[in-house]
């Protein structure tokens, strides 16, 4: 599903924010990316969902070669990806139900679809409830499953996750977690940013490290050798 | 429902979805104005003043015209005879000028009937008495036959009247006709350079509030982005909005002019009256309205565009 390829990021400045990172994530897996911060997981989540392109190297989604996609081609990339993000990025302006509407109505979802979409992802999130509710009288772990929802609800393959329990007391930290679990379990491929290790070898899955840009600690080389 | 029939109609599907969102992003966009309906009002007041001032303008100048207009037709040349002309003569003339193709109808003034009438008139009574002569030619008033299609047709007529050796001088009276409608029409280019300055300002104001408005969403448009919105998706409610205000703007511009036409029109009523005219001031034309919202929408949606297309795409996510 993510294939990286000696792929080194350089910023602008000269900052080398990952030098020639090689994995495999096979399709349906799981996997937690770790490592202090600044060791470059959040540049590489951002060279998967195109916010940043590599500097070196082949980055392979689905088998497309993410540095032959023209801007122009972003958003349909990105349409089939599950993004969420430590803090939530909602829009608070609108309702939960709007917010989690959103990627159906850029998709162009027809209107009696989007309802019943939105139901059925709120609904694994725990928050039918809320449907009706501003994201701003929710609290932070309400906060942060609104945002799942949303990365859910037009069932992409792939779901990345940059720190989603950064802002989380352990036990909803897990919750979330869990909840990840059970979106892998019906195929869903799963790639968690998170620099929590304690509740990372709670989970049980694959870990791949990260120490100042370079790949140091990856378990999906033993998935890929029991594989074949 | 047939299988060919269900096809079609899930072919059609998301073409129709997608007018229902451009239908939705229209309404949605004028949700959002009534938000805050107290800066929307601004911006629609400004660009309705904007655009109302060159209107009323044109609609005062198409009135102006049209009462000219009737003036033209009522122009005639006035041939002073010489001196010597005796009365009969006069009448002579006047039997041979009424031939011709070019005069509607002609007058004689007999100078014993000028001169009652400007000793009633003038003040100057006395003054003249004491001349005992009367100093006064013979007049005769000629209506030319008007062609609004050759105008150079009438100059050419008071040449030849000049010239008869009867006439002492020939004059028309259209001069200042003639000036009004040169200031006219330096009016009309006047009102163009204002239209265009101004629609140029309805412009500014409409990127200008439209250019706000991004700023202030940029996080939200960020974070569509991330969500897979494209460009179009992200531009059409800033559209829209523009198109709103273009709309609101050319609306009110429009009452704004027909309020201000009606305004006048009471006093130019009775003015009318005074010189038994029936003149009536109007305002625009359903079409000339129609023209204007028209305009305003385009420049609304033109000055969203400017300012959207503009700033887009450098609001990407980071």
């Amino acid at each position: 599903m993510i294939r990286f390829d000696n792929v080194s990021k350089r910023y602008p400045g000269g900052h080398e924010a990952l030098t020639n990172v090689s994995f495999h994530l096979p399709r349906g897996q799981m996997a937690y990316l770790t490592g202090h911060s600044g060791a470059g997981k959040s540049t590489l989540l951002k060279l998967i969902a195109l916010i940043e392109r590599p500097t070196r190297g082949n980055l392979l989604l689905d088998g497309v070669n993410l540095s032959q996609v023209s801007n122009h081609k972003v958003p349909y990339v990105r349409r089939n990806i599950g993004i969420i993000f430590q803090n939530h990025h909602l829009l608070y302006d609108r309702s939960v139900f709007d917010n989690v509407a959103m990627p159906l109505i850029i998709a162009g979802y027809q209107h009696r679809e989007i309802g019943k979409r939105v139901r059925a992802a709120l609904d694994q999130v725990g928050l039918l409830s809320k449907e009706k509710c501003e994201p701003i009288t929710l609290s932070g772990g309400e906060q942060q499953r609104v945002g799942i929802a949303r990365a859910i609800v037009h069932k992409p393959p792939l779901l990345l996750a940059d720190e989603p329990t950064g802002n989380l007391d352990p036990e909803l930290s897990r919750d979330i977690m869990q909840l990840f679990e059970r979106f892998n379990q019906v195929g869903v491929t799963v790639l968690i940013a998170s620099h929590d290790l304690d509740l990372i070898q709670q989970m049980g899955k694959p870990v791949i490290s990260l120490s100042q840009g370079m790949l140091v600690h990856n378990d999906l080389q033993e998935v890929a050798d029991v594989t074949l | 429902m047939s299988r060919s029939e269900a096809n079609r109609q899930a072919r059609n599907a998301p073409f129709k979805a997608y007018w229902i969102h451009h239908l939705r992003t229209l309404i949605a966009s004028l949700g959002m104005l009534s938000r805050h309906p107290l800066s929307s009002f601004m911006t629609t007041a400004v660009i309705a003043i904007a655009l109302a001032l060159p209107t009323t303008m044109y609609a005062a100048l198409n009135n102006l015209s049209q009462v000219s207009i009737g003036w033209d037709n009522s122009a005639q040349i006035s041939l002073f005879l010489r001196p010597e002309i005796t009365e009969k003569q006069a009448r002579a003339l006047m039997a041979k000028l009424k031939l011709y193709d070019d005069i509607d109808s002609v007058k004689l003034i007999p100078k014993d009937l000028a001169l009652r009438e400007f000793q009633k008139t003038s003040g100057f009574g006395e003054a003249l008495e004491q001349l005992g002569k009367n100093p006064l030619p013979h007049v005769i008033e000629v209506k030319p036959v008007i062609d609004q299609s050759r105008p150079d047709k009438i100059n050419h007529l008071i040449k030849q009247l000049g010239q008869l050796k009867q006439v002492d001088l020939a004059q028309l009276d259209l001069q200042w006709v003639k000036r009004l409608y040169a200031m006219l029409e330096i009016a009309h280019k006047g009102i163009w350079m204002i239209s265009i300055l101004l629609g140029l300002a309805v412009l500014l104001v409409v990127g200008n509030t439209i250019r706000l408005d991004i700023q202030n969403r940029q996080e939200e448009i960020k974070v569509i982005k991330l969500i897979g919105a494209t460009n179009a998706f992200i531009r059409r409610p800033f559209l829209y909005t523009g198109f709103w205000y273009g709309l609101s703007g050319g609306l009110l511009a429009w009452i704004l002019s027909a309020f201000s036409v009606g305004l006048l029109a009471d006093s130019v009523d009775r003015l009318a009256l005074l010189y038994t005219s029936d003149f009536q001031l109007s305002g625009l034309s359903f079409a000339e309205a129609m023209t204007l919202i028209g305009f305003s929408c385009f420049l609304g949606l033109a000055g969203s565009w400017l300012a959207v297309s503009r700033q887009l795409n450098d609001i990407e996510p980071s």
